[in-house]
């Protein structure tokens, strides 16, 4: 029975998501499941909260103060994606209860990804959450775009899925074990068939964060997905991957950690360097999101390759930045509808300030966020980022980021540029929706005052970062 | 009084300010008016808290005053503020203009009212902010964080280029500044904290000097700015509204001779020395080549925008002789033009407001109409180009001296550009002001109004005053540029 007290959170989301599921047939009703599991996934973060450090299943699944942290950071970004929900279910043709059911297992799955310390956990967290995944980009089905980017996701998602395996196959060939914990026990130095599997495993993932060169996915879906189900792409997936990625590559590989920082390195440089060029020329607004979040990933991953405890201080830190600003625009981008229509082009937005100066003012400061430029929340995390960096000696990357921070400043200012500096157009009649305000007011609000008041988000990553250091 | 945490209160009046206008409508025109008074006594009110700082200064301590540390970031990045002679002049100087550019826009800005006096305030924040700043992380954040309420000042409320050049404005000033963020994190890991006192004292290597001086120079040679890295001034002042000018021109390009004076010179003394020749070439390039350029404008705030160029080529010359009347020239300098160029560009304003053109060819002889007006501009034409009697000329003939005793080329160089400084300033001058009144669309143009004459009281005065008697500035900011050049030259020895 003790056992089983490890895994309380995810055991409880399940069963309660299968009830909504199967309530869901008879009720009927998208909006109170919604509210129902909103509720559970909270209640499911406070016991994630309340579990104490430990691990079992033969050190399979581990819960430990990073786990917990990033576990936090997923439910956040899946209750955004479902306060997203109702306002632009109908808009969208999403109006069908399984939304939140796939959310719920999707959770699941990334909980257990976050928590995983063998490979066979990880791989069956993964899944979890891709397949759910699949089937929410396309879930506006009367939509072309939307099912292509559901088909285009899971192509590639099956192909990462394949690659990952693969190289899942090499490392247990090499080291003959599946645990984390194993793997670094038995690692010998000079086996080129466990160097061949750590490519393939970080590519598999890299495809799921992606990052350059396994990005390609990432624009369409990003466009063709409905609103809410790409504030969720943005928010918890890739959290969650990137959570797999270091615990991967610091356990198992922590003993050689040059043979894997230079492939970080690269990805890294690969994303910074390509998403701030590529983003200059979009016009749609959530495909201009694409590439920024291309382009964040890339500055996560200066913490991954640092390998410290100030890195991944300096990766959580990002993260919670990077969610938070993400709520901000994602519920912004479910504001722009007129007349039950959602526009999403930048130029939809010219001259916003005439109309609505508030919402205005909060969204170009939310662009000044992600381009970095301080006192905003962007610019701490950028800036513990270049921090970890430079104490680890990564000069390269330090200014390879600085310079592709300057590029990525000319796009997101150039939105601040449609919204001030341009002729108004029509009014956007999207802002009265509760649920969309109680995100975007809070979330820009934290993003302007972080500076105030920094230290609980800092000590929260330091407190998390000592797992591994 | 003095138990008070007298910075803080000067740096969060703007922000209450802001909360403030919030919360004050903005539809009617009486409502306009309510926003505009608010914000005026509210940047006057931080104008007199600021005097009290002033008079509460204790001039014979070169040390840091008014210190006051919280926990910010962790133990060594902490929210801490401090002025000492030095800066305790531009804070002054800061709180004194902004009021006078709230008092400016009454009439020029004609929209989006509550948005632009909130960007001011915010501005006025920032600024402050680096003048207090005693941890180079917050000075950091103050430095690039005024590029937010700058950028939308210039591309709201400016020219017809207006989103070129704040575009241009923007990414000039970031480039240079991000380098500097990673020289400050190189800072940080090397002595283990961002206290800006501690590093003043601390000797870092030479290798690690050159390299920490030139991403710092990358910063303030564009913000100053210096010769080549100028471009962006004139296309900025030319599209800015006029206050937006005034703030440019008198506070913005100082926060980098302060960095100069407070950073490169002071932390990293032996590169400091290694380049001075660079910045002493760099200097002589700008002054002279930018007057040659300010000779052939057709736009009047293209003219002063290039002036300021050369006047700021004075100041880095002053600040890398490393002697006590160089560096004491080059604030004396700094401080008189950001009163001399702002009023300048007032000048400009009133003009523009009234004929809405800033080409030299569509003025002349307004004397006729103008006296006030023109007795004021004379003022302020005399002391830009360093007449005896105005400020002008304390800053540029200390600097002069002390480039004398460094290296006579250089000074008969720098000499040339006072002469330069002359013939554009007197060409500007006899064309607008002199002459025949012919053109119809001046005639009946009208002199200063009351409020114009509230603006530019203060202004003259104060711009005579230096000029007259600068003991009461100098006995200010004396120790603690002692205390600066001592800390350099026991460095170098």
């Amino acid at each position: 029975m003790n056992i089983f007290s490890l895994v309380i959170p995810e055991i409880a989301l399940f069963i309660s998501t299968t009830i909504l599921l199967m309530a869901g047939l008879f009720v009927k009703k998208t909006n109170s499941i919604n509210l129902f599991s909103i509720l559970i996934l909270f209640l499911t973060g406070l016991l994630v909260v309340s579990q104490s450090a430990s691990s079992g299943f033969s050190n399979s699944f581990v819960n430990d103060e990073f786990s917990k942290v990033f576990k936090i950071i997923i439910i956040v970004g899946s209750i955004t994606s479902l306060l997203m929900f109702p306002s632009s279910k109908k808009n969208l043709n999403i109006d069908i209860y399984e939304y939140p059911i796939l959310i719920c297992f999707a959770t699941i799955g990334m909980m257990v990804m976050v928590s995983a310390n063998d490979l066979l956990a990880m791989f069956i967290g993964l899944e979890l959450q891709s397949l759910c995944l699949y089937v929410l980009a396309s879930f506006n089905r009367n939509s072309l775009q939307s099912s292509e980017s559901g088909i285009k996701y899971f192509i590639l998602g099956a192909l990462s899925s394949g690659l990952l395996l693969f190289g899942i196959s090499y490392i247990y060939g090499f080291t003959g074990n599946t645990n984390f914990n194993l793997i670094s026990a038995t690692y010998n130095k000079d086996s080129l068939g466990l160097l061949i599997g750590i490519v393939f495993v970080c590519s598999g993932l890299a495809f799921k964060i992606s990052a350059v060169p396994f990005h390609m996915w990432t624009p369409d879906v990003y466009q063709g997905a409905p609103t809410p189900v790409t504030g969720f792409f943005a928010l918890a997936p890739k959290i969650a991957a990137i959570a797999l990625l270091c615990r991967f590559l610091f356990v198992s590989f922590g003993e050689s950690a040059s043979d894997w920082q230079q492939i970080i390195v690269f990805l890294s440089i690969a994303s910074m360097i390509f998403a701030s060029f590529a983003a200059i020329a979009q016009t749609n607004i959530k495909r201009l999101m694409a590439y920024s979040s291309i382009g964040h990933i890339g500055y996560a991953l200066i913490g991954v390759a640092c390998f410290s405890h100030e890195g991944t201080k300096s990766l959580i830190i990002y993260l919670i930045i990077y969610v938070i600003m993400n709520i901000s625009v994602f519920s912004f981008i479910l504001f722009m509808k007129k007349k039950n229509e959602y526009y999403e082009n930048i130029s939809d937005l010219s001259g916003l300030y005439k109309n609505n100066p508030l919402y205005a003012a909060l969204i170009s400061l939310t662009m000044f966020s992600l381009a970095g430029i301080p006192p905003l929340a962007g610019f701490f995390g950028k800036f513990y980022i270049f921090m970890a960096a430079i104490k680890s000696d990564m000069f390269l990357l330090a200014i390879v980021g600085i310079i592709a921070s300057i590029i990525s400043a000319f796009y997101y200012l150039r939105i601040v540029k449609v919204i001030y500096f341009d002729e108004p157009a029509d009014k956007f009649d999207g802002y009265n929706s509760k649920s969309l305000n109680i995100l975007f007011i809070p979330s820009t609000a934290i993003m302007i005052l972080f500076f105030i008041y920094p230290a609980p988000i800092i000590s929260v990553a330091s407190f998390a970062s000592k797992t591994f250091f | 009084m003095l138990d008070l945490p007298i910075l803080s209160i000067i740096l969060f009046i703007p922000i209450l300010g802001i909360l403030l206008l919030t919360f004050i409508k903005s539809e009617n025109e009486g409502s306009q008016i309510n926003l505009k008074q608010t914000t005026l006594w509210i940047s006057f009110l931080n104008f007199i808290v600021s005097l009290v700082l002033l008079f509460n200064f204790d001039q014979s301590d070169p040390n840091f005053q008014f210190e006051e540390e919280y926990f910010w970031l962790n133990e060594n990045i902490s929210y801490h503020l401090g002025v000492d002679g030095i800066s305790v002049l531009f804070v002054v100087l800061t709180t004194f203009l902004v009021p006078v550019c709230i008092l400016a826009s009454y009439e020029s800005i004609k929209f989006s009212i509550k948005e632009y006096l909130i960007a001011f305030l915010a501005l006025e924040v920032f600024m402050v902010g680096v003048f207090v700043s005693m941890d180079l992380i917050l000075f950091y954040l103050f430095f690039e964080g005024g590029l937010i309420p700058m950028f939308l000042i210039i591309g709201i409320w400016g020219g017809e280029r207006r989103v070129y050049s704040t575009f241009k404005f923007f990414l000039y000033t970031l480039t240079g500044s991000v380098f500097m963020l990673l020289a400050i994190i190189y800072m940080y890991w090397e002595v283990g904290t961002s206290s800006i006192p501690i590093l003043m004292n601390y000797n870092f290597s030479y290798e690690s000097q050159i390299i920490l001086w030139l991403a710092f120079f990358a910063s303030f040679a564009v913000k100053i700015p210096m010769w080549p890295f100028h471009t962006w001034l004139p296309d900025a002042h030319v599209e800015a509204p006029t206050a937006g000018s005034v703030i440019l021109a008198g506070i913005l390009l100082k926060m980098a001779g302060y960095g100069f004076i407070r950073f490169s010179i002071t932390m990293f003394p032996d590169a400091s020395l290694y380049f001075a020749p660079m910045v002493f070439t760099l200097s002589i390039v700008a002054i002279i080549f930018t007057s040659l350029i300010a000779l052939v404008q057709q736009d009047m705030k293209k003219l002063i925008a290039y002036s300021s160029v050369a006047h700021m080529g004075f100041v880095t010359l002053g600040i890398f002789t490393f002697t006590l009347q160089g560096i004491e020239g080059a604030i004396i300098q700094m401080i008189s033009h950001g009163i001399v160029s702002a009023a300048l560009f007032l000048c400009v304003g009133v003009i523009y407001d009234r004929i809405h053109t800033r080409e030299i060819d569509r003025y002349g002889g307004l004397v006729n109409r103008m006296p006030m007006y023109s007795f004021s501009f004379m003022i302020f034409i005399l002391a830009s180009l360093g007449l005896p009697g105005t400020s002008g000329f304390v800053g540029e003939f200390l600097i002069l001296l002390s480039i004398f005793s460094v290296n006579t080329y250089f000074a008969f160089f720098a000499t040339t550009g006072v002469v330069l400084a002359a013939t554009y300033s007197l060409w500007l001058y006899r064309k607008i002001i002199f002459g025949e009144l012919i053109k119809d669309d001046l005639k009946d143009i009208i002199d200063l109004t009351k409020r114009e004459i509230i603006i530019f009281f203060p202004l003259v005065f104060l711009t005579l005053f230096i000029g007259v008697y600068p003991k009461p500035l100098i006995e200010i900011l004396e120790p603690s540029t002692q205390l600066t050049v001592d800390l350099v030259n026991g460095k170098l020895d």
